[in-house]
């Protein structure tokens, strides 16, 4: 890919902030107001009068319109409006790609990403939010009980595990490696809550392959990152963090009905990584430290193999619990405790954890972290990444 | 096959054909106990689920035709967390994603009639089992699947 076209580089995150985090149901506030908490504390981390903001971008069908946030902020002037198409959290690190791209291209200067959700407000997830009557693609397989994400991706777990005899203790470790950052994390809805292996064990069943561990979180709560151009960023009160490279996109027919794309036991990133990595001029070698978006554990698995992280083969031993925590293991993923005991903020506090790490404030902070690598929503399509780096990495 | 008890409960979302048409003959397929699904009458590549064009060659020239060969169980879940009021007493049930090899490696999702918790062998052959709601308004056909 022509360097010239690249993003590498030319933007920085300069703030990143959060409403409170809430168990489902929860939440003081309505899901807009908690909005409108991380946006400003997204700008005062990053010492940016919120009057700056000239742009938003979100994902997965954000309710929260941006043109009621300007409005409601009393911004000057809204130059930017931007949503990622379908995949849920599957857009989060494209959200951020989009907000860089409207900076580098000269649409907006001061861009919020950002995601609101309050699942105890609007719907769950988790639950079969489907009419008496469907139709089209769906149809083909809700009247078998498949309702749920979980549901929906059980299936190609059950396929990884078969196909390359990936273990259910590799599922736990990634789940007790969430669980474990949490402890370290005020943040975290799931603080005090430790998991070890027992309970995992004797967990109840949601869909097998998954127990309720291997499961993210409902919640409500708001998370928010503000981008501007990197130029700027040494001018404001933070570390710098530089945008290296994202990417966005399926493989081959990966959006295929009725779970027909043709790989099917696939994180979807088998084509972006190599990109990420080209944009980026880092090799999985080089990252520090991952946030690896867990709907569900089989997924982180298949993305941190895809990632180029281990391989199939050895995935159940580079996979260790020991090996994927902060700060000595050789792979820590997940380091906030992310969507399974952080707080299921759609992938956005992984962003946001990926940018304190290069800062060295995170709660589970890795020594001398420069290069911190995010992918967004395993499984679906579009699925997105994402590599953020510290000023010595340009 | 009307008498017979449906593996899940009634009162689940029902199926109803596309509106624009585009999956009306898979649904009339069914109800005549046919699995009919997408074949292009250009190349004869096979395809599912349906779309308007063949992706195999772009003929818009779709035709329908009956699956052929055998059905394999390619992957399969059990689900023991309700999330429909529907299934509350109707846990746990397995899924299974069956694959068409000699069809184009098309693969269909349904349900596996017998035992919920027995072993669910990937690769096994299946063979599909017609599962009619006629009392249903419009009256529509599951395709559930039995091991051979």
């Amino acid at each position: 890919m022509s360097r010239e076209r690249s993003i590498r580089g030319k933007v920085a995150l300069a703030g990143v902030g959060e409403s409170a985090y809430y168990k489902r149901g929860g939440a003081p506030d309505a899901e807009f107001k908690l909005g409108l908490q991380a946006i400003l504390a997204a700008c005062d981390d990053a010492g940016i009068d919120p009057r700056e903001i000239d742009g938003f971008a979100s994902y997965s069908n954000d309710s929260n319109d941006p043109a009621r946030f300007a409005a409601a902020l009393g911004l000057p002037e809204l130059r930017f409006a931007n949503m990622v198409w379908g995949g849920g959290g599957g857009g989060g690190s494209g959200a951020i790609g989009n907000a860089a791209a409207a900076i580098a291209a000269g649409y907006a200067d001061c861009v919020v990403v950002y995601r609101a959700l309050a699942q105890g407000q609007n719907y769950r997830f988790g639950q079969g939010n489907f009419p008496s009557k469907v139709a089209g693609e769906s149809a083909h397989w809700v009247p078998y009980g498949i309702m749920s994400p979980a549901q929906m991706f059980a299936m190609r777990t059950t396929r990884l595990m078969h196909e390359h005899g990936i273990d259910r203790s590799t599922l736990r470790a990634v789940s007790m490696a969430s669980y474990h950052h949490a402890q370290n994390n005020p943040r975290a809805v799931m603080h005090g809550r430790p998991l070890d292996a027992a309970s995992y064990d004797e967990s109840r069943w949601i869909v097998e392959p998954f127990r309720l561990f291997d499961c993210c979180l409902e919640n409500d709560g708001a998370a928010a990152v503000v981008l501007v151009p990197a130029e700027r960023a040494h001018d404001l009160q933070q570390k710098p963090v530089y945008l290296l490279g994202t990417t966005q996109g399926s493989e081959y027919r990966a959006g295929a009905g009725v779970h027909n794309n043709p790989d099917y036991a696939t994180s979807s990133f088998k084509t972006l990584a190599p990109r990420l990595y080209a944009m980026a001029g880092v090799q999985p070698s080089d990252v520090d430290v991952v946030q690896s978006y867990e709907n569900f554990t089989g997924g982180v698995v298949m993305s941190l193999i895809e990632h180029g992280f281990c391989s199939y083969e050895s995935a159940n031993e580079a996979l260790a619990f020991e090996n994927l925590i902060a700060p000595d293991g050789g792979l820590p993923i997940n380091t906030s405790g992310g969507n399974l005991a952080e707080c299921y903020m759609h992938g956005l506090e992984l962003i946001v954890e990926a940018v304190r790490q290069v800062r060295g404030s995170s709660p589970n902070p890795v020594t001398d972290a420069e290069v911190s690598l995010v992918s967004s929503g395993p499984m679906v399509s579009n699925a997105t990444n994402l590599i953020v780096g510290a000023e010595s990495t340009l | 096959m009307s008498d017979s008890p449906s593996i899940l409960p009634l009162g689940l979302p029902e199926p109803v054909p596309q509106p624009d048409g585009l999956d009306a003959p898979y649904w009339e397929g069914v109800r005549r106990h046919e699995l009919l699904v997408q074949r292009c009458n250009a190349c004869r590549g096979w395809q599912w689920g349906p779309e308007w064009i063949c992706h195999h060659c772009l003929s818009f020239d779709i035709g329908w035709d009956s699956v052929v060969g055998e059905a394999r169980i390619f992957s399969w879940e059990r689900v023991w967390h309700p999330v429909h009021p529907g299934l509350s007493g109707a846990v746990p049930y397995t899924v299974l994603l069956v694959e068409f090899p000699e069809s184009g490696g098309i693969r269909m999702v349904g349900n596996l009639v017998g035992d919920p918790e027995q072993d669910v062998p990937i690769g096994a052959t299946v063979l599909p089992a017609f599962e009619d709601h006629d009392g249903a308004e419009p009256p529509f056909t599951l395709v559930q699947w039995k091991l051979a």
